[in-house]
């Protein structure tokens, strides 16, 4: 039954942007790690979706494809007493950019209310239809 | 045999099918408003209804008699088709969160106006009975 259907797409739905949103948390959270496991500076992440058939249905919901890592240069600070700084004096800090994060942070919450607006919809029609008769 | 009720109630059952899975179709971009690549869907309501009324109205439409068989009437999943993107975007999503809601919302209500008529339709036969 599609209207059935429509709840499993918008869970998928939640599920993805919610693992958007716990990315963009990540980051934020490790803005200024200067150290991560392995010795490199922590690397900003960030998820790719893709649109997905649920299982037993024909439908189309989204999954998160996989978690990609921003290869871009460390962000350089000039640290001289801190103590992974090298001869120099410069520190590698994570290349997460702030701006970004909140942006992604913004959309990904407006996109889960989107999904739960949507789903709350297809109960209220599904209650109706359970109306028919009465 | 077919009543005249079984075909006002099977006229806006029709309907009702179409309107929910037009609703599921609009779901799944909804969803996927953030995947690159994806393209908007949507079903066409009046292409939609005129098929299955062609199916079904002069008995065109297979009949099922077998559990293995398809019924030919309740999909109209076929029938869809990808929007034309009135703006582009960097990444190949053709989703415009504007134009999904709206038809969604418009969606469910045309669903429960629907539900109305057929429920319109048997208070009417009931107080026909009662008298």
């Amino acid at each position: 039954m599609s209207l059935l259907n429509v709840f499993q797409i918008s869970a998928s739905g939640m599920s993805a942007q919610s693992l958007r949103l716990n990315t963009t948390a990540s980051n934020l959270a490790n803005a200024d790690s200067a150290s991560a496991p392995g010795g490199v500076p922590y690397k900003a992440k960030q998820v790719q979706f893709m649109a997905a058939p649920l299982p037993n249905s024909g439908a189309l919901g989204v999954k998160v494809d996989k978690v990609v890592e921003d290869n871009s240069p460390p962000k350089l600070l000039y640290m001289p007493g801190h103590p992974q700084a090298d001869e120099k004096g410069y520190v590698a800090m994570p290349n997460v950019n702030p701006v970004e994060e909140m942006v992604n942070m913004l959309s990904a919450s407006r996109s889960y209310q989107t999904n739960v607006d949507t789903m709350n919809a297809a109960k209220s029609m599904l209650l109706k239809t359970l109306t028919i008769g009465q | 045999m077919q009543t005249r009720l079984d075909k006002e109630i099977g006229f806006m059952e029709q309907g009702l099918r179409i309107r929910a899975q037009r609703q599921q179709v609009l779901a799944t971009n909804i969803a996927n408003a953030d995947t690159p690549n994806y393209k908007a869907k949507d079903i066409d309501f009046n292409q939609a209804m005129k098929s299955a009324l062609s199916n079904t109205g002069n008995n065109a439409g297979m009949s099922v008699t077998n559990s293995k068989h398809i019924d030919s009437s309740s999909n109209v999943l076929s029938q869809v088709t990808e929007r034309t993107a009135k703006q582009n975007s960097a990444d190949g999503n053709t989703v415009d969160m504007d134009v999904e809601q709206s038809q969604f919302a418009e969606n469910a209500l045309q669903y429960e106006t629907l539900v109305s008529m057929i429920n319109g339709t048997f208070k009417n036969i009931n107080s026909v009975m009662q008298g």
